[in-house]
């Protein structure tokens, strides 16, 4: 009889336990914004610095949900945030026009740049991006790329394109799609010795480079710029409009613009702040 | 690096997570016991009615669990992903990226799993006990609950089992959850994005902690299933 | 006991048939228990004696032919061969089975130590199910089906495998359950119980009773050639 009272104690427990997290972050964190963002932004670690801040100043959590620019649009297109800060400026003012977004903002760029091995003089060489894609084409040599819709891999595409290239012909040869995130582009790049297009701020905070470098930077192609917009409240009207200008308005003042300035890793600051 | 180094190294980092390594675990314990328990609830009765009695749709109720214990962590995430989604049917809830929302993505992945191996467990016991119970006179649910009963060992296995798979996968969790910090971050996707950060040691190291949870609860359970039991030898 | 009643009535069956896979394992089956005796169903292996207790039982239901009770169906209790005992104390075996027979809660307890103390298995209640000898597990079998306090016992060979001493425990259990009122069908092989035991006999053969009648007649004058064959030991085919 004792066991059968401790078994249904336990059981009754369970689903207490089931139930408590429905209840637990509502009263956990009454004031919270959720930021749909990127992969290159949460992997360089700037959020980790650039949150506490803000919350510090106005008691605003702000949770960050990264994935590839591409998801998060798509999140933010159905409403499952009430910010979207990416980098892909085409698919930014077109989510902007379908009245999805308020209106769109600059806030920071950093710049691509082509890592990989050493190898490859023509590469380095080259009298620009295109060249040196080119040359990494010609050479039939590996190169990884996000494959997934991502800011960064709509970059990729745009500056194939420009090169003349088609390198998804290539698909499952010396072009590999990785269909994941930056850092894990990197690592699978660090693993097979290919080239990879990254930007700087995550190649920077990268912790498994092995024998990878920067092997091209510096075109004005490879200029990446980051936006912020407000989701819609009209189209999405359970979106926390005022806590999250809030944040939009704190990000592109100058004191979220020079906290933005301030964030270095090994010294080297990673996002350049250019809100108008 | 050596090997060694890395074990090492992956130890020196978690041990220095502290307080976040401690949140961490919490949730990823919370979340995959609150699936296990759910996923009980449902699994247990259904998986011991497939096995006892016989009702329309049962066919299809039992090749519908064996296959979806196969279901992949993703499509589960994104099936309640749609679900939960603002523009989904159950969006005015408000549940994506939360805890609430893991839980339930967990719960559809395992109650398959706990339904189909209830079933095997207590079809089992039946052809044992089947006779005798109705011999006795015992109700539908009478049978079903001596059997679950006979079977707890067996059945706290099949739990386990669940529970092995709700604390291992990630893609569910990082659809549903975000993977946001200190709110829906676990061990799985905590464990993911310190790989793309290239943070391999520390990815390790979290990976060991969760092997080191996932033995201390099996022996917790075996502990617990030996104990009021003189064992049989006949 | 707690069942007063001796059934008064004659049990009747009529023509049972039963049939699996084009074989009739019961091919008209017709013989009749008298009220208050213990009843001993003998015959061969494949006679269909288990068959017939499960249809008695109303696990089973003849595809033709009919048992009349001569007036309300009384309670019946089958004890099989094999017990099949729950994985827990010999006390909790009883409890559960009184749980299901829907005895309540409070009468429980004191209902389980009546029915260990008429085994004799006091000393045992604590005793997980799967430790106790095959002849503590029958009785403990037969104690569970009593109670559901039935008015017909069936038995299927309940000492088929016990040594002797375990044996005369069990028939001893049986005279006193059938000295507390409750009538008695028994299956056995043995032809000395069936002496010791029986007031009347139904012998089978071949899903057929071949000779039915009390048990002095029986076992000094049996009438059928097949009867005749198996209480001398010899095979007919």
């Amino acid at each position: 009889m004792l066991r059968r009272t401790l078994l249904a104690a336990g059981i009754a427990g369970l689903a207490a336990l089931a139930a408590l997290p429905a209840a637990l972050p509502a009263a956990a964190a009454d004031r919270f914004i959720t930021v749909q963002s990127t992969t290159s932004t949460q992997n360089s670690g700037l959020y980790d610095y650039l949150l506490p801040i803000f919350t510090e100043k106005t008691g605003i959590e702000v949770r960050v949900v990264a994935v590839g620019t591409g998801q998060a649009i798509k999140n933010a297109a159905n409403g499952d945030g009430d910010v979207l800060l990416v980098h892909a400026k085409p698919a930014e003012e077109k989510f902007v026009a379908d009245g999805l977004g308020v209106s769109r903002s600059d806030v920071m760029y950093n710049d691509f740049v082509i890592v990989g091995p050493a190898g490859l003089e023509a590469v380095s060489a080259a009298n620009d991006v295109l060249g040196a894609l080119k040359a990494i084409a010609d050479a039939g040599a590996p190169f990884a790329s996000r494959g997934d819709d991502s800011g960064t891999h709509k970059a990729e595409m745009r500056l194939w394109k420009a090169a003349e290239i088609d390198p998804t012909a290539a698909s499952g040869g010396w072009y590999r799609e990785t269909g994941s995130g930056m850092g894990a582009t990197l690592n699978v790049a660090a693993g097979m010795g290919a080239y990879a297009l990254t930007d700087r701020a995550t190649w920077i905070a990268f912790e498994n480079k092995g024998d990878m470098q920067i092997v091209y930077e510096g075109d004005p192609r490879l200029f990446n710029q980051y936006g912020v917009i407000l989701v819609s409240p009209e189209k999405h009207p359970h979106v926390k409009a005022e806590d999250a200008q809030a944040f939009i308005d704190w990000i592109l003042s100058e004191e979220g613009q020079a906290a933005i300035a301030d964030y270095k890793v090994d010294g080297q600051q990673l996002f350049f702040p250019n809100a108008e | 690096m050596d090997i060694l180094d890395t074990f090492a190294e992956a130890f020196r980092l978690v041990w220095r997570l502290d307080a976040d390594l401690v949140e961490i675990v919490g949730l990823s314990l919370r979340v995959s016991l609150s699936a296990v328990a759910l996923a009980s609830l449902i699994g247990l009765p259904l998986g011991a009615a497939l096995a006892t009695r016989r009702f329309p749709g049962r066919g299809v109720l039992i090749i519908g669990a064996n296959a979806l214990m196969g279901l992949p962590p993703v499509v589960a995430g994104l099936a309640v992903y749609l679900m939960l989604s603002r523009a989904g049917p159950l969006g005015p809830l408000g549940l994506l990226y939360t805890p609430t929302a893991m839980i339930i993505a967990q719960t559809v992945l395992i109650t398959p799993i706990v339904t189909a191996l209830t079933r095997q467990v207590v079809a089992d016991l039946d052809v044992r006990h089947g006779e005798q119970l109705r011999i006795m006179g015992a109700s539908g649910w009478a049978r079903i609950g001596t059997l679950l009963y006979e079977g707890r060992h067996a059945l706290g296995t099949v739990a386990l089992a669940g529970l092995g798979r709700a604390l291992a996968e990630v893609g569910a969790v990082m659809i549903v959850g975000g993977n946001i910090d200190h709110v829906t971050r676990v061990m799985t996707t905590a464990i993911a994005l310190e790989t793309s950060k290239g943070n391999l040691g520390l990815a390790l190291g979290l990976g060991t902690v969760l092997l080191i949870l996932a033995v201390a609860i099996n022996a917790g359970v075996g502990a617990m299933q030996r104990r009021p039991q003189v064992r049989a030898h006949g | 006991m707690d069942s007063p009643l001796l059934a008064e009535e004659t049990i009747e069956a009529r023509g049972l048939v039963y049939r699996r896979d084009g074989a009739a394992l019961l091919d008209g089956a017709s013989f009749s228990l008298p009220p208050a005796k213990r009843t001993v169903l003998m015959g061969p292996n494949g006679a269909g004696k288990s068959l017939l207790l499960r249809m008695v039982q109303g696990l089973l239901r003849p595809d033709s032919g009919e048992i009349t009770w001569g007036g309300v169906r009384p309670k019946t209790a089958l004890v099989l061969q094999s017990p099949v005992l729950l994985a827990r104390t010999a006390r909790a075996n009883l409890l559960h089975a009184l749980r299901i027979y829907g005895v309540k809660r409070r009468a429980r307890g004191d209902r389980a130590d009546e029915l260990l103390a008429m085994a004799r298995l006091e000393h045992r209640a604590g005793t997980h199910a799967d430790v106790l000898s095959g002849g503590e597990r029958q009785r403990l079998a037969i104690v569970r089906a009593l109670g559901a306090q039935p008015e017909l016992l069936l038995l299927d060979e309940p000492t088929a495998q016990l040594d002797p001493e375990a044996t005369a425990h069990i028939e001893a259990l049986v005279n006193q359950i059938h000295a507390s009122g409750t009538r008695i069908v028994l299956v056995t092989h043995d032809i000395g119980q069936a002496k010791r035991l029986a007031d009347h006999v139904v012998f089978l053969d071949r899903g057929r009773v071949a000779e039915t009648g009390p048990a002095e007649g029986f076992f000094a004058r049996p009438q059928s050639e097949a009867a005749r064959a198996y209480l001398a030991g010899r095979l007919h085919f």
